[in-house]
């Protein structure tokens, strides 16, 4: 298993893995996407598609491990990746000028920080339902109710859009970089795939927001 | 015209550096900036204070030995450009200009503006090139290569090993330094048998040397003066991919950095 | 001095095949007991330090780059010749042969020159497989084009960096040696003498030129391929760098100059902007295939060129040269120029510059197939000039590119000092008084992949294979002799700048000894070199400390060496009482054309030191013609 060390410590292949499972992260946001939106079909469409989530037993597990091990892979690879970057110019420019690079391009470890940190107050918070005891009283599949309760408070209401804004973000980058990265770069498609990224990243971000802001301008309750 | 330069003097490899300011008073919009430079250095020689040291050579922009950021811009602000062939013409009277060397771990500052780049040699070493011994060569024109591949080729041989692209990157990576080479070689017939070994080899000695990794942030490819494409990265990385994780290859023992 | 060529005896076609197989061989286990230094790595270096470490030697290799990869061979433009005939065009060795000794104006050695012509086909085969991208045909076959003084298409190119291909594949066989442990490269390493023991060349002293350090180097031989010399016009198409300083380190111990007068001014460069100007700009030779040089007929005619109506343009060279037209070679190509700007019709703000416009073959081809041809070359106009070559024609001028002198050697290479050879631009063989365009990057490439593998084998075979030592006195006594100089030249605390002598030199030597030269010029330069000579010693500045990198003390080694050898160069010119190719006595000409004197001159001129202070000794090679047989050149 030489080849997989070798592979896995090189600036190559440590790229491939941030890559792959950012790509595995971005189907499981779009699901997510997809099942949350269902709240718009009422408390029954959405309870009833949680309840079939949870149903699902020792798949949900598998899941849930499996997403697990991409977000570690992920933050891991990506903060050994940056911390090399950032050693391998010890002295910094006294001007720098960029020509190219996005401001998503160079807020990537930063929004992906963020993105690490709302993502646990987020599983605390609906998962777990340990912020507040409120949650912590509804009953299992009862996510309309969950939702709608914390929307109405615009501080996590808030919290929520700023940060699906800051996903946004972080994939109009990512998506388009992890073609270049899996190594498909042609002069025919270049264009397309410089614009998925940031196509994804507005319409994830715009889809997220809907939620929290149907429900605070009394749309959801 | 007049300028304000801010230049960056080291003494040596050992010393601590800084920016220095100097006036360049007589500034004619149809000199080179090494020619600005040069005159610079003659004043202050006859000043008595030490010239700015500077890797230049051909001044045709072939060379690659000059190497200097600009203004935060690697060969400064012209397109498709080295310094050599940068011209006082595209800045303006009174202007400051910010003088800096490459700056990368793998390139450590010799003095002032010069920098070490022997790490591109030894990223070389471990595989730019296609092994055939001189005289063993069957007559150049049994092998036919498609004209859009040499082309292609051509287009990633361009390059002329001047740095820019670690220069630019946030980074410093040189993959497309890297890229250039391994798709050159890679896209012709006679760079096929060794091009998975050199891929693996090649990359790896690129790490080796210190240079960070690629953010696909494409910097590289805009300050390069020859313009070399970043398709050529994705290129590399196909091939270091696919060599590593499905062929047989597994690379040479590495060669240490001496 | 002894200057036997050693030709081998037979059919001028069978030379170099019988000498191949006469020559003595050295056993593969044994050819790692043999340590060879190459000085340079540039087409003719490079691809020797490579060849011979793939053979097995021991190699030594020095560069004053930071890298080898960018000798100033990378900046050869338009292509490489070779008698491929893959056009059907009636290209042949032979023709190769007869074109590049005529276009030297008969001033090379015939045998040389046949051997060059004949590996000048393997050296094509050898950089494709190298994978050089040369220019191909839709049908995937190597394209070619035409180039000055030949009247076949037989030059291969790469874009408009021919030179930066050839020398990449070179440098990658190189670095593939320096991988494997068969080449010690020293980059960032000057040569700045050579050691000769016991009569034989035996090391260099260098000066490593980050810290300063002066080591000696001993070899079983010393082969040197570190360019030529142009930069003692100090405005050249050279790399600031290139020096003459190697070569002429190895004159001072004994090795023969040859021909030094012989030195070639290339007809479009990029016309001199100012006196901050600190080099020029070579515009390809290839441009001349489509562009047409011309001046206006009225002197003086300061109209922008496309006001210039056709009847008041002159196209000098197609109405001089009618059958060869735009394509005449480089010397008389530039001459021509010289004159319509004698003549007051020169173009610019200088007044020294002719057109070369391509509205004609736009028109006819259209922009497009101009752009694929040349675009790079038209980019780098329009950047240093500032003006659209597709719109305005561009101007251009002539200007020093390449010496064709260099150290004398025989048809082994080897210079008149034992164990000592000499490669490309640094010797003087197979280009005579005026080299073709293309014609470099064959020979430098043919010298150091297929004929000094051979024949530096065949010294080695002959000599001791016992390992060799840089601690006899002869090594003790160069370096002293090195760090003597370094010092005396760190010092002199004087008040001039190194460049402000390089430039008064330049300017000596182009007034004096550049396009066209004479009598009373000539002796005015060797007056005023001597002179600003004792000045330098007197006056010079130099800062900075020995054991730093010290780009001053770099320069300053260079300037002093070209203070000296510009005399040398000017006394030859002033000896050789003749017009040939690049050298051009206005006493000896034919309403402008050069005026050769065979019975007197048909020679090459090798001068040996002949100690400090005392005049140079000249001697002679005596040059026959054979095949190619003695006539006036002519191009009309």
């Amino acid at each position: 298993m030489g080849w997989l060390r070798q592979t896995t410590d090189s600036s190559i292949g440590g790229k491939l893995i941030v890559a792959v499972t950012g790509l595995a992260m971005v189907g499981f946001v779009v699901a997510h996407l997809s099942g949350n939106l269902l709240v718009f079909g009422g408390p029954q469409a959405v309870n009833s598609y949680a309840e079939g989530l949870r149903k699902l037993g020792a798949l949900l597990w598998v899941a849930r491990i499996g997403l697990l091990v991409m977000a570690t892979l992920h933050i891991v690879f990506a903060i050994k990746l940056n911390l090399a970057n950032r050693a391998a110019r010890p002295q910094a420019y006294a001007v720098k000028t960029y020509r190219r690079a996005s401001f998503a391009s160079r807020s990537m470890l930063l929004t992906g920080l963020a993105l690490l940190g709302y993502i646990l107050f987020h599983l605390a918070h609906f998962t777990f339902r340990a912020t507040s005891p409120e949650l912590a009283a509804l009953g299992e599949y009862d996510v309309y109710q969950m939702i709608v309760l914390s929307f109405q408070q615009p501080l996590i209401a808030g919290l929520y859009i700023v940060s699906m804004f800051l996903l946004g973000l972080h994939l109009s980058h990512g998506v388009s970089s992890l073609f270049q990265t899996l190594g498909f770069n042609h002069p025919k498609y270049r264009n397309l795939v410089g614009s998925i990224g940031p196509f994804l990243g507005v319409l994830l971000a715009l889809g997220f927001s809907s939620i929290p802001a149907a429900v605070l301008f009394g749309l959801l309750k | 015209m007049k300028l304000k330069l801010h230049v960056w003097r080291q003494k040596d490899r050992q010393s601590t550096g800084r920016m220095v300011a100097y006036d360049a008073p007589n500034v004619n919009p149809e000199m080179s900036f090494l020619e600005m430079l040069d005159v610079v250095n003659e004043d202050l020689t006859g000043k008595g204070e030490d010239p700015i040291a500077f890797d230049h050579d051909c001044r045709e922009g072939i060379c690659g030995s000059c190497s200097m950021v600009i203004n935060g811009v690697p060969h400064g602000p012209s397109k498709g450009t080295t310094v050599c062939q940068l011209h006082m013409r595209h800045f303006t009277d009174g202007q400051d200009v910010h003088i800096e060397p490459w700056r990368a771990k793998a390139f450590p500052v010799l003095q002032d503006l010069v920098v070490d780049r022997s790490a591109f040699d030894r990223i070389i070493q471990a595989g730019g090139f296609i092994s055939v011994n001189s005289g063993s060569a069957q007559d150049a024109n049994n092998l036919p290569v498609a004209k859009a591949d040499a082309d292609h080729s051509m287009d990633a041989a361009a390059c002329i090993g001047c740095g820019a692209c670690v220069a630019a990157c946030k980074n410093s990576a040189a993959m497309l330094f890297a890229a250039a080479k391994i798709s050159h070689l890679g896209l012709l017939p006679q760079g096929q048998p060794e091009r998975r070994r050199r891929a693996i080899n090649m990359v790896k000695q690129m790490d080796l040397e210190g240079f960070g990794n690629c953010s696909n942030q494409y910097e590289c490819e805009a300050v390069c003066p020859k313009e070399i494409s970043v398709g050529f990265i994705a290129r590399m990385n196909r091939d270091y991919l696919s060599s590593s994780i499905f062929s047989k290859e597994t690379g040479s023992t590495s060669k240490s950095e001496d | 001095m002894n200057l036997d060529a050693k030709i081998p005896a037979g059919p001028i076609a069978d030379k170099w095949t019988n000498h191949k197989f006469d020559m003595k061989l050295v056993n593969p286990a044994n050819k790692r007991k043999y340590t060879v230094i190459v000085v340079g790595t540039g087409l003719a270096g490079g691809a020797a330090a490579a060849t011979l470490a793939e053979l097995g030697y021991n190699v030594l290799n020095f560069c004053f780059q930071d890298s080898p990869r960018r000798a100033h061979s990378i900046a050869a433009q338009g292509g490489i010749n070779a008698a491929k005939n893959y056009q059907g065009d009636g290209d042949s060795v032979h023709r190769l042969f007869y074109d590049t000794v005529k276009g030297g104006d008969f001033r090379s050695r015939e045998a040389n020159v046949h051997r060059l012509a004949e590996v000048s086909v393997n050296i094509i085969d050898q950089c494709v497989a190298q994978g050089v991208p040369f220019a191909r045909e839709y049908g995937g076959l190597l394209a070619n084009r035409s180039f000055g003084g030949a009247q076949v298409s037989r030059t291969f190119y790469a874009r408009g960096q021919t030179g930066q291909q050839l020398l990449l594949g070179a440098y990658q066989a190189l670095e593939r040696q320096v991988g494997a442990g068969t080449v010690k490269m020293f980059a960032r390493s000057e040569m700045l003498d050579l050691v000769v023991e016991n009569g034989r060349a035996a090391g260099i002293v260098v000066r490593d030129l980050v810290t300063g350090a002066i080591t000696t180097h001993a070899a079983h031989a010393v082969v040197m391929a570190t360019g030529g010399y142009g930069n003692v016009f100090y405005l050249s198409t050279n790399a600031k760098g290139s020096n003459v300083s190697a070569t002429f380190r190895a004159y001072k111990r004994g090795a023969g100059f040859a021909n030094p007068c012989f030195t070639q001014i290339h007809p479009t460069c990029i016309p001199v902007s100012g006196d901050y100007q600190s080099k020029l700009t070579l515009m390809s030779e290839s441009l001349r295939n489509d562009g047409r040089v011309w001046a206006p007929k009225k002197q003086g005619d300061k109209r922008p060129p496309r006001d210039i109506p056709e009847v008041e343009r002159d196209y000098y060279l197609e109405r001089k040269y009618p059958s060869y037209g735009n394509l005449a070679p480089r010397d008389i190509a530039s001459r021509a120029a010289k004159e319509a700007c004698d003549d007051g019709r020169g173009v610019g703000e200088s007044g020294r510059g002719v057109y070369l416009d391509f509205a004609a073959a736009i028109e006819r081809q259209g922009k497009d197939v101009i752009e694929q041809r040349y675009g790079n070359l038209f980019q780098m106009y329009d950047k240093i000039t500032a003006e659209n070559p597709y719109e305005m024609p561009m101007r251009i001028y002539p200007a020093v590119h390449y010496t064709m002198g260099g150290l004398w050697v025989d048809y082994n290479l080897q210079s008149n000092i034992p164990g000592l050879f000499v490669l490309g631009e640094a010797n003087f063989s197979d280009h005579g008084a005026n080299r073709l365009g293309a014609s470099a990057l064959m020979q430098g490439l043919a010298d150091g992949y297929f004929i000094i593998p051979y024949t530096l084998g065949n010294y080695l075979a002959g000599i001791s294979r016992d390992p060799v030592k840089a601690d006899g006195d002869a090594f003790k006594s160069t370096k002293s002799d090195v760090e003597v100089r370094i010092g005396k030249l760190l010092g002199s605390k004087g008040k001039r700048t190194v460049d402000s002598f390089h430039k008064e030199l330049g300017l000596i030597m182009w007034e004096k000894c550049g396009m066209a030269r004479n009598k009373a010029g000539l002796t005015e330069a060797l007056r005023k070199i001597p002179e600003l000579r004792e000045e330098f010693w007197q006056n010079v500045r130099v800062l900075g400390d020995k054991d730093n990198l010290n780009q001053s003390l770099e320069k300053a080694g260079r300037v002093a060496d070209f203070l000296e050898f510009g005399e040398i160069l000017c006394a030859d010119a002033l000896t050789r009482e003749e017009s040939c190719g690049g050298h051009f006595r206005e006493e000896y000409q034919d309403q402008g054309e050069a005026k050769r004197d065979d019975e007197h001159f048909a020679h090459a001129a090798v001068w040996e030191y002949q100690g400090e202070g005392k005049a140079p000794k000249r001697h002679t090679e005596a040059l026959t013609f054979d095949e190619v047989h003695l006539a006036t050149r002519s191009y009309k």
